[in-house]
């Protein structure tokens, strides 16, 4: 037997202090409000006490911004906004093995995502709206700054989310108030570090940690000009009834329940990595994971029978040991919400096969599971469970495909699987869905705008067209 | 499932399940052609992801001395001499001379000519004698000189025999001829007690290029009853790579669950560090599993790979490096 022996990454290189403040006006400060603990996921261990950023606390911030903004930041030239950015971009990929190991401490991912895709994504962005920042007159937005941004990011990807959010507003030439989600502040409060080594003028970034309440006060500050949110579509609908009738632009990345369709012609071999790769990548807390899959009838046995055999060696457990594929879900809260809609998936009839793997005793496990027999009306089918749960559904022909996938309130990305490039253009253009993966899934890069349809969210992140949300847009 | 046996008799030919298949040109094209298709991007970055598994400790210590037992130590140029290949059947007996847990590599590799020599300098070590026959490596031969170099080779005492296919035929879509070259080949494998040297199928998937044809081939070679499937010749470049490799070992895994025979796979070629190696092995472990950890189902078709196993062996037992000069050159 080959067995793999333990081989972690060192938790040397990350210094986790014992608590922290919130970062306003380019300095840690200790707020007024009182503390949360933020726990290490797949043991449970406490890690640090993270100060909740009370309503005067985000007034602070709002405040710190709105004059960096004003005296500062707006009326910097692109070309200097720009090295910055570029500036930023470097320290990030020098820290990168710290960002990863306590990336994954935090969030419970495995190292080799936080290593080989998170850090770099960021850093790749960073870059590439650094690149951006002086030549905004030719993105067909104008280049108008907004003014203060509010940004709420969701715990599955706190790091990329972070530069999702902040490497457009500061290119545009707005300043941010940012916060991280109240189980993983840590990286955040480590870009704040990074924002200082870099020395970004002071309140161009501010972060403030919380839950729900400090999101609430940013987003519902008078002063802001601009809210961007990624995460539930539950917090995305309040979000957009407190900005209504305000001047607020508000861009939303909201939840998902994509369809990965694999046709009969399909390169096999690949599909299945597509599938493992669409719904166990970062234990399926991915907005567009992949999380039903549709096959077509003539195939469905023999993709099945090829994904449990590869689902089988997928590697579960620490998530600092450079060998594991799925790691920890992220917190006790979540890890009950993807139990009960199994539950009722086994319930509604659908049958349930997981990997048999022994979970360890401490810290927030679900093994890869996938349910089959699973039809359009069960809950699974459904809504968004977020977790590493695939449905399996299958089809006869590719309109059939296109509307089950479509049969959905969500519509943030979609897999296609075939060997015929016009079924894939055909497919791509038939799909309401913002991103169309084409014998691939789960592919993020800078460039590429993304975003979603219907209880999906508005607006596009990326590319060009994420420029959009943070200028006013004056005819080109 | 029951593996093959290994060493003796020929394996039972897997025609019977393909005889329709086989029948006649167009069946056999049907066929190789209605083989999922290969996504190239996809195929490339799974075999990139499997490289990036973290062998440390015992389980390198098991991996390098698993990938010495898999080792084809191979010569074949044209300046071989009898002293070179003497030298070489040392070496695969005792590759670590001041070791003597080190195991034995499980071939030497050699032209037709040298087999007597390397049998002679073998002896009963259990190290077999493979000799690359047909024409090797451009296989531009009439069939029956084909075929008389494999005769000779087995004559000489060859254990295996690495044949390479007419890349000129598989291109231009004589698929059936390839397929009538392996049996043929194969054929003339057998001894006259009944016995028969193994046969490995050299694709040179170099000038095959596509992932798809790889496959193809594979399965072209496994239903004309060759034993093993093999990258390269180690004489055209690219030779064995990681995704090529791949698609041999989901082919052989395929095979097995459509037919319960097992064949082996053979990367030649550009294999030249334990690093490279080990990441073989993690590709064979994930992909094929546990039953083709063995010598008798994997070998590494290489000469320079066995020095850095054998200095990275010494480093796992003693902690420390030791420079190249601490290691024959044979």
């Amino acid at each position: 037997m080959f067995e793999y022996a333990p081989a972690p990454e060192s938790r040397a290189i990350v210094d986790i202090k014992p608590s922290y403040g919130l970062f306003i006006n380019g300095e840690f400060v200790d707020g007024t409000g009182t503390s949360f603990k933020t726990v290490n996921p797949a043991t449970e261990e406490v890690l640090a006490e993270v100060a909740e950023a009370s309503d005067a606390d985000v007034d602070e911030a709002v405040k710190a911004a709105r004059r960096a903004y004003t005296r500062v930041w707006s009326r910097m030239s692109g070309a200097e906004r720009a090295k910055y950015l570029y500036r930023i971009a470097r320290i990030i990929q020098e820290r990168g093995r710290e960002l990863a190991v306590l990336e994954s401490i935090d969030n419970g991912k495995p190292i080799k995502e936080s290593r080989d895709v998170d850090v770099p994504i960021v850093a790749a962005h960073f870059f590439y709206y650094a690149g951006w920042a002086d030549k905004l007159k030719y993105s067909g937005y104008g280049e108008t700054p907004l003014g203060v941004a509010g940004q709420v990011i969701p715990w599955n990807f706190p790091l990329l989310m972070l530069a999702w959010k902040i490497a457009p507003a500061l290119a545009c030439g707005n300043t941010v108030v940012l916060k991280p989600a109240e189980t993983t502040p840590l990286t955040a409060l480590l870009f704040a570090e990074i924002c200082q080594q870099a020395d970004l003028p002071p309140g161009v970034v501010n972060i403030v940690t919380g839950a729900g309440d400090t999101g609430r006060a940013i987003v519902s500050h008078p002063d802001v000009d601009k809210v961007a949110f990624t995460g539930s579509t539950e917090v995305g609908k309040a979000i957009a009834r407190a900005v209504a009738g305000s001047e607020k632009k508000v861009t939303l990345e909201l939840g998902g329940k994509a369809a990965n369709i694999v046709f009969d012609d399909a390169p096999i071999d690949q599909a299945v990595e597509g599938i493992v790769d669409g719904i166990f990548f970062n234990q399926g807390h991915v907005c567009c994971a992949g999380s039903r899959l549709l096959v077509q009838e003539s195939v469905a046995d023999e993709v099945l029978e090829r994904l449990k055999r590869r689902m089988s060696t997928l590697r579960m457990g620490d998530p600092l040991d450079k060998n594991t594929d799925v790691g920890a879900i992220n917190s006790g809260e979540q890890l009950k919400r993807i139990r009960e809609l199994s539950e009722v998936g086994d319930a509604e009839g659908a049958e349930r096969w997981e990997v048999a793997c022994d979970l360890p005793t401490k810290g927030f496990w679900f093994p890869p599971t996938i349910f089959t027999g699973v039809s359009q009306a069960h809950r699974i089918a459904r809504e968004e469970i977020f977790g590493p749960v695939l449905s399996v559904l299958t089809f006869r022909t590719p309109s059939e495909a296109v509307e089950k996938a479509n049969n959905t309130p969500f519509g943030l990305s979609a897999g296609v699987w075939t060997d015929k490039g016009s079924r894939i253009l055909s497919m791509a253009n038939r799909l309401r869905a913002g991103v169309v993966w084409a014998n691939t899934f789960n592919k993020f890069d800078p460039t590429s705008p993304f975003g979603g349809y219907k209880e999906s969210g508005y607006g596009r992140e990326g590319g060009r067209h994420g420029l959009e949300g943070y200028l006013k847009g004056e005819a080109s | 499932m029951t593996p093959i046996a290994s060493s003796t008799a020929s394996s039972p030919s897997a025609t019977g399940v393909f005889d329709d298949v086989v029948r006649s040109e167009s069946s056999l094209r049907r066929f190789l052609h209605g083989l999922p298709g290969v996504d190239q991007v996809g195929c490339e970055a799974r075999a990139a992801g499997l490289a990036t598994r973290s062998i440390k400790t015992t389980s390198k210590a098991f991996a390098i001395d698993l990938a010495i037992r898999m080792v084809d130590l191979t010569t074949l140029e044209g300046q071989d001499t009898h002293g070179k290949v003497r030298a070489l059947a040392s070496k695969a007996m005792r590759p670590d001379p001041a070791d003597p847990t080190c195991p034995a590599t499980a071939a030497v590799c050699v032209y037709p000519d040298m087999v007597p020599t390397a049998k002679q300098t073998l002896g009963d070590s259990g190290v077999h004698v493979a000799a690359v026959a047909t024409a090797f490596p451009s296989g531009r031969a009439a069939m029956d000189i084909k075929l008389a170099d494999t005769r000779d080779a087995v004559e000489a005492g060859a254990d295996e025999i690495d044949m390479v296919i007419d890349r000129g035929a598989f291109l231009s879509g004589r698929y059936l001829d390839v397929y009538e070259e392996i049996a043929q080949v194969k054929e003339a494998c057998a001894r006259p007690d009944g016995t028969s040297a193994h046969l490995k199928v050299i694709f040179e998937t170099g000038e095959l290029q596509t992932y798809d044809n790889v496959r193809r081939a594979s399965w072209l070679a496994m239903m004309a009853g060759g034993h093993f499937i093999k990258t390269s010749t180690g004489k055209v470049q690219p030779a064995a790579t990681l995704p090529v490799t791949l698609i041999m070992l989901e082919a052989v895994r395929d095979f097995r669950e459509q037919t319960g025979q097992m064949v082996g796979v053979k990367p030649a070629g550009g294999i030249k560090t334990t690093k490279d190696a080990i990441k073989y092995l993690v590709m064979v472990n994930e992909i094929c599993g546990d039953d083709w950890l063995d010598p008798d189902w994997f070998r590494f078709g290489a000469s320079t790979l066995l020095n850095d196993l054998l200095m990275q062996r010494t480093k796992m037992t003693t902690g420390r490096y030791s420079g190249p000069d601490y290691f024959t050159l044979d």
